[in-house]
């Protein structure tokens, strides 16, 4: 009965998503039927794989706690108050989602490392640095420097949606401060926080290369890097399917409990909200504002500019004539570019599939497929590399394999934030034009170039930046296939990481910096200048 | 005359894989490359890989499509762990020039260099270094130690078999002792000695040989090691041919290369460790300290016990 429903024009995404469900589970599958020496029992009654299941909660927890509660004040500042500087800082914010994890980690190092500036200005004065940024410090540090911006505008978001007329009713009320927070902004922020919190949670309870760049030992490791370390060091590739299965089930016992508790809330990037008017200024209250927005700052703006200005130093020629850098430089690009490409593709279609049973109201049937391509979220990139490498490696030789692999894990991957991007447009165009489309017999290619293609040409430009940029990033999915003939360049600064070559580091670190961030900006710029041409031309 | 990249494409290719130490620049790799390759006419491709373990496991994930040659740096206590894996093929090597104290018999593997594991200290800088690992582990609460990760580097395997033939059944109370000192545990050698040579510890876990270094290479005399009155564990470090090779022939030469004098004498000022035949060492290799006693454990206990032993260590660490 369902199969006389399926349009033609769904086939295509139906068969993809259903195609990724099944290789996913084919390659954990793999994994776990890979050797014979089954001992389940041994997985879960061992103290240390309980330890690290409970140290995957409890970094996560922290970090998720520090964000979340340091967002309340800062928000709340940035909201009523304007100042030189502000837009560029909220620009700032946005961009630590898109930065690769060590460029950020390189930044945190080189002001709160051994030999950061940090250290360097203590032994000025002959005091010892008091902290190690390796264990659990580092990695709280590094993952509030990712998420409290992130909540900081989710939460502002919040606050500028309160009407105007609430804020003048709070100023005839004569409402001020502790009380206009507590009747009027807190509701707005409160209706923020189970989302925002469930998210990071989830970002902090998978983190991988945060954990691996600054955990410091077996004292402060995640169950996502145990699994590194079963299939790379121990060989183990039993045990790393079971701890996926572990996290798998974890983590969608969190996704259930955090859907139970919360509207998702669509994240803009170009909000512009009603201003905060606040008639009832005092010093004190000036004085509080100033140190959250300064305690912000100086949480994002150092390590980044750090990252700028370390970049250029001697090395950068030593770089620029090494081979390997250049080879990883290829490889990253060539991976990211087909990754995203893929990636915007398979959403097109899948998409395709799911709008038309959400325009008849079957939207139920529309989130399943669309959840079964997500599925990825929750399986660690590592072991769908290594199961797929396996289910392969009859076929083809490591080396000639490794690279198509790692670009399949990538799109794989990237394809979560696709979808999520551009769902909304794509219902919205079919809304607009299915009947027009059907009535005029525009079909297939017409219909992409003349209606899709015209209307969503910017989220689909978006999505691909979007995705090329979390590509250039990622290392979990070379992980495991990285040599030193071949390599990403998240993976070469890794490998500079770890021998110590924090100069040249620095200078890949920059590059990494530039294309990533700057990619995103630049689409965004591009397509900003393209909306005032356009508006021009309507003028005229 | 054919022109270079002609003769390169119809000369048979090695391909070796090896730790990453081994083939860089400053190791003994590009040399043996060079007189192998003008010894045998034919392309040798070292692929480093970062540590022994590693290059094991890469095999083991390859399975019989590897693209490998011969494994060249897996150390004794892996070769039974090694063996099981039924990727590897037995040699036949003559092993008469091989020179190691109890001998060598082994079918499968043949050893290219040996060297002792000791700690390495700055003795300008530690005026009374411990005198055997009891003192080491469990008086002196003024030291600070790097070592390696048993899982990932082959030295870090053999300082945990080393406290394990020293403590036996002691050894989860001798590691949570020693994790009070512990600065960190790296992925890999080079990585610790670098951070001692920066000074963020006062010894290293290294080997005998490590100070012949810095008294060749850059004529410093202060770093010592430290000898322990129990004795200190000795490493084989051994290659063997994949079982899947296509150039079987080719292999078996590189490998009876590996025991002539051009390999051998690379490999005190290469890869500064001992040479496995009677070749001529440096006058500086007298003032080393050698062991009063050399330990050792059968690889097929290690390969039995390996898992509950690095387990030991692990609940050691995070209890």
């Amino acid at each position: 009965m369902i199969i006389k429903q399926i349009k033609k024009v769904q086939i295509p995404g139906l068969l993809l998503s259903l195609g990724i469900f099944v290789f996913v589970s084919m390659a954990v599958g793999t994994l776990l039927t890979h050797s014979s020496d089954l001992d389940l029992a041994m997985v879960w009654s061992d103290s240390y794989y309980r330890h690290i299941t409970k140290f995957s909660f409890y970094q996560a927890f922290l970090s998720t706690l520090i964000s979340v509660v340091l967002a309340i004040p800062i928000s709340h500042a940035l909201s009523r108050r304007e100042f030189w500087g502000k837009s560029f800082l909220l620009k700032l914010l946005a961009t630590t989602l898109v930065l690769p994890v060590l460029v950020a980690v390189f930044g945190l190092l080189a002001i709160y490392g051994n030999s950061g500036l940090l250290a360097t200005i203590f032994a000025y004065f002959e005091v010892k640095l008091p902290f190690s940024i390796f264990g659990l410090n580092g990695i709280l540090l590094a993952h509030v420097f990712f998420n409290l911006p992130f909540a900081c505008r989710l939460f502002l978001q919040g606050l500028n949606s309160i009407p105007q007329k609430q804020h003048q009713l709070a100023s005839h009320l004569g409402l001020k401060h502790w009380n206009k927070f507590r009747f009027v902004e807190w509701p707005y922020i409160a209706g923020q926080i189970p989302h925002t919190a469930g998210l990071i949670f989830m970002l902090c309870f998978t983190s991988f290369a945060t954990v691996m760049a600054l955990g410091g030992g077996p004292k402060s490791t995640t169950i996502e890097l145990a699994i590194y370390q079963a299939i790379k060091f121990d060989f183990d590739l039993q045990v790393g399917a079971l701890l996926a299965l572990w996290q798998i089930c974890l983590c969608a016992i969190l996704a259930i409990l955090i859907q139970k508790m919360s509207r998702p809330v669509l994240l803009s990037t170009n909000f512009q909200g009603t201003n905060n008017t606040f008639p009832h200024d005092t010093l004190l209250s000036k004085c509080w504002d100033i140190f959250w927005i300064a305690f912000i700052s100086l949480l994002v703006v150092p390590p980044l500019a750090m990252v700028l200005i370390s970049g250029v130093n001697q090395e950068i020629w030593s770089v620029i004539a090494d081979l390997g850098f250049w080879l990883a430089f290829k490889n990253s690009i060539i991976i990211a570019a087909f990754a995203g490409l893929i990636a915007v593709i398979c959403a097109f279609f899948i998409l395709l599939a799911s709008r038309q049973w959400r325009l008849v109201g079957l939207n139920n049937r529309a989130d399943k497929i669309e959840m079964l391509a997500t599925i990825i979220l929750v399986t660690p990139g590592l072991v769908i590399s290594t199961g797929l490498f396996l289910l392969l490696r009859e076929f083809s030789s490591f080396s000639s394999l490794s690279l198509y692999i790692v670009i399949a894990v990538n799109a794989l991957m990237a394809l979560p934030f696709t979808l999520k991007s551009l769902s909304v447009p794509m219902l919205q165009n079919a809304q607009k034009y299915e009947l027009l489309c059907s009535s005029l017999g525009i079909l297939s290619v017409h219909r992409f170039y003349w209606v899709e293609w015209k209307s969503l040409k910017r989220p689909i430009l978006q999505a691909m930046s979007l995705s090329f940029v979390l590509s250039i990033g990622d290392l979990s999915a070379i992980a495991l296939f990285g040599s030193h003939s071949f390599s990403t360049l998240p993976l070469y600064l890794f490998q500079l990481l770890g021998s110590y070559q924090l100069d040249s580091a620095a200078v890949v670190s920059l590059v990494l910096l530039i294309l990533s961030v700057g990619t995103f900006m630049l689409i965004e710029s591009l397509f900003q200048e393209a909306e005032c041409q356009t508006k021009r031309a309507k003028h005229d | 005359m054919a022109t270079p990249a002609l003769a390169a494409s119809a000369q048979e290719k090695l391909t070796v894989y090896t730790y990453s130490s081994f083939a860089s620049e400053w190791g003994p790799g590009p040399k043996i490359e060079a007189s192998f390759e003008n010894f045998c006419e034919c392309d040798l491709e070292f692929i480093a890989l970062d540590d022994g373990v590693t290059i094991l496991n890469r095999l083991r994930l390859e399975g019989k499509s590897s693209e490998a040659d011969i494994l060249l740096g897996l150390d004794d206590s892996l070769m039974a762990t090694a063996k099981k894996s039924d990727l590897l093929a037995k040699h036949n090597i003559d092993l008469s020039r091989v020179n190691v104290e109890d001998g060598w018999k082994d079918d499968t593997f043949v050893p290219f260099d040996y060297g002792y594991f000791a700690f390495i200290y700055d003795s300008e800088k530690l005026k009374n270094p411990p005198k055997s690992m009891k003192e080491l582990v469990e008086e002196r609460d003024d030291l600070k130690v790097i070592y390696q990760d048993p899982r990932t580097s082959t030295p870090g395997l053999g300082f945990m078999l080393w406290l394990k033939t020293i403590y036996g059944d002691e050894a989860a109370q001798a590691w949570k002792k020693l994790a009070t000192k512990t600065v960190t545990v790296t992925k890999g050698w080079s990585e610790s000695y670098s951070m001692f040579l920066k000074g963020e510890a006062d010894m290293v876990l290294s080997y005998t040989t490590s100070p012949a270094y810095h008294i060749i290479a850059e004529g410093k005399q202060q770093y010592k090691a430290a000898s322990f009155s129990e004795g200190h564990y000795r490493q084989v470090e051994v290659a063997a041919i994949v079982k899947n090779t296509k150039h079987k022939k080719l292999a078996t030469t590189f490998m009876n290369f590996m025991l002539s004098d051009a390999f051998q004498s690379e490999i005190a000022t290469g890869n500064w460790m001992y040479p496995v035949t009677n070749v001529l060492l440096p006058t500086e290799f007298e003032q080393l300290t050698l062991p009063v006693k050399m330990l050792t454990c059968d690889s097929e206990e290690v390969d039995k016990y390996r898992k509950a032993w690095t387990r030991e260590w692990l609940t050691s660490l995070t209890e």
